[in-house]
């Protein structure tokens, strides 16, 4: 039995575009263990992102199979899989992907309005990620009350909230100054070092990269370890 | 209602859309409930309850005159207490533009209105005067006229046999009812006009016991059944509709112009629901990946459509509801009494269903097909 929580085998992920064919993975495969901190580089159109949207269930592969926790994504039907993610797996993005009108707490809450908790529960659960991030004092704020580390810590309590084993983050720093970009990556560190998650990130930059555990670079759809 | 602050984020995102949306759908709803009121009194059974006066017209048109020796024939039926008749006059008053219903009316006409205040000199001198006329006060100070004054009026319907202007006394006014009218001497009109003499235009029917209303009308009805001069007996709402409805059928003009005025919400509504789902598609996509699937946020969408046609409809209805009283009375001329029943708030609510459903319906396919990695790209 493996220990692989992630096993990428052989896929291959092709687009139509104006009646050509663009390969974007290229028959690809990698195994990633539990509790592993990954950092996918690459330049832009590599198919770094096409990967972990594999990987994270939002997308689905032309050929090959994604297991994970040995469940095969591929073969699950559209409702199945968002069933999947919303257990398994939490997204954190470039631009930390808020709702607007919504307030630190309701963002969070977010991913347990799909459970069966009752409201006090998740209340309860929010105030615990919110205050794992360092962010109990801005619960009541909108994403536009808040620095932009801030939003991005709000994204990163959302995607904690729900105990997902996996952490996907596209740039997670993308979008920020090396200061606050820093204490991104030093809470990832702690999450993958203290709370056991499993981590993969994309990123262009070497300094955040070098947070991870490993570097994976990807190039016209294959990879190559550093 | 644990997925609300979802949908209500989506209502006041844009909270100035929102409120000039449902602002817009009130309005619709506003109309629909008032229209609907009159629709209903017109497209309605006639309602015997409580009514002790009958209006008799020929079965073929009210326009049709019916024999004035009718009258004692229908005296003589069980339940019947007084009859009275009347005529649609017509004719102008120096001006066209100076509009108000005139009829020429027997002596005891006014036996069988109570609610005509007239003052009994008046009535005197209304039945010592053949060229006697009562008008209503606000006509009468309307026109300046003062008891004594004759009152020109230029024939349209009803030509005097000898081809001359026809003219009247004021001999008293009257208030109570709902004004408006003028009353000549019967005697006068039917002796000096140039055809149908001995003809009226309908019976008003004075019951002795509005309970037995209904009875009465099918009594009349049935004695002039296979006659030539066939009855149609109704209550005054239902004739006062049967009148209105000279200019078409009121009922369907109604219903056709509420149904343009939705039509119009209909896009307006489909239109905000659109543009919001063109505006949120990566926060829809987040929804997605978050493990919200492709049907729950689609209902998001259809929830949000839900949420504004019902808000649009309750403050339409508030707004209708307030307004009615001041609706009812003017309309109570052309439509009789009219209500405002909860088979209108019942059918607004369904209207703000149906048009939550249709004009939702296309967005929130988009949102169900949105693709989330499309979706999240879009940022």
């Amino acid at each position: 039995m493996s220990n692989n929580l992630i096993e990428v085998d052989a896929i291959n992920k092709t687009y139509e575009r104006g009646g050509e064919t663009l390969v974007v993975l290229d028959d690809l495969s990698l195994n990633v263990p539990e509790n592993d901190f990954l950092a996918l580089m690459g330049p832009s159109g590599s198919g770094k992102s096409t990967l972990l949207n594999l990987i994270g269930g939002l997308d689905s592969p032309t050929s090959g199979s994604v297991r994970i926790k040995g469940d095969r994504l591929e073969k699950m039907s559209a409702s199945a899989l968002s069933n999947w993610r919303a257990s398994n797996v939490g997204f954190i993005f470039q631009f930390y992907n808020l709702l607007p009108v919504l307030t630190a707490n309701k963002n969070v809450e977010l991913p347990l309005l799909l459970t069966n908790l009752s409201s006090s529960k998740r209340k309860e659960q929010v105030a615990t990620v919110l205050n794992l991030v360092g962010l109990d004092d801005r619960g009541g704020h909108k994403p536009n009350e808040l620095s932009g580390g801030q939003q991005q810590r709000v994204a990163i309590a959302r995607a904690l909230v729900s105990d997902p084993a996996i952490l996907v983050c596209d740039e997670p720093t993308g979008d920020l100054d090396r200061e606050t970009a820093t204490e991104i990556l030093e809470l990832l560190q702690i999450l993958n070092r203290d709370l056991g998650k499993t981590i993969l990130m994309v990123t262009h930059d070497p300094v955040a990269a070098d947070a991870a555990k490993r570097i994976l670079y990807l190039d016209k759809g294959k990879l190559t370890e550093s | 209602m644990k997925y609300w602050s979802i949908v209500k984020s989506g209502l006041v995102r844009k909270r100035a859309r929102t409120t000039l949306t449902i602002l817009s759908i009130a309005v619709a709803f506003t109309l629909f409930a008032l229209g609907r009121s009159v629709a209903v009194a017109f497209t309605s059974e006639v309602d015997f309850a409580g009514e002790d006066r009958l209006i008799v017209s020929s079965q073929l048109s009210f326009t049709q005159a019916l024999p004035l020796g009718m009258k004692q024939r229908i005296l003589a039926l069980d339940g019947v207490d007084k009859v009275v008749y009347r005529q649609w006059f017509g004719g102008t008053y120096i001006d066209p533009r100076n509009y108000f219903p005139k009829w020429p009316v027997p002596n005891d006409f006014f036996d069988v209105y109570p609610e005509f205040k007239v003052p009994e000199e008046a009535k005197e001198a209304f039945s010592r005067n053949i060229m006697g006329m009562i008008a209503a006060k606000d006509i009468a100070d309307k026109y300046g006229w003062k008891v004594g004054d004759r009152i020109p009026i230029i024939a349209d319907i009803w030509p005097k046999s000898d081809g001359s202007v026809w003219e009247f006394d004021l001999v008293g006014t009257y208030e109570g009812g709902e004004g408006g009218e003028v009353y000549f001497n019967w005697k006068y009109f039917d002796e000096a006009r140039a055809y149908e003499n001995g003809q009226v235009g309908q019976f008003a029917v004075k019951v002795k016991d509005a309970s037995q209303a209904e009875s009465v009308a099918k009594s009349i009805d049935l004695l002039f059944a296979n006659s030539s001069n066939e009855t149609k007996t109704s209550t005054e709402a239902a004739f006062a509709r049967a009148f209105a409805e000279q200019v078409g059928d009121i009922g369907f003009i109604i219903n056709s112009v509420l149904a343009a005025s939705f039509f119009t919400i209909l896009l307006l509504t489909g239109n905000t629901m659109s543009q919001a789902v063109r505006e949120r598609t990566s926060e829809l996509g987040v929804l997605k990946s978050i493990g919200f699937s492709d049907v729950t946020v689609m209902s998001f969408i259809l929830y949000e459509s839900v949420v504004l046609c019902f808000l649009g409809a309750l403050l339409g209805l508030l707004v209708a509801a307030s307004l009615f009283p001041f609706f009812a009375e003017i309309s109570i001329s052309f439509a009789g009494e009219i209500k405002f029943g909860y088979s209108i708030i019942i059918s607004a609510f369904l209207v703000a269903f149906l048009t939550a459903a249709v004009s939702g319906v296309v967005p929130a396919f988009s949102a169900l097909r949105l693709n989330v990695v499309d979706a999240l790209r879009k940022n």
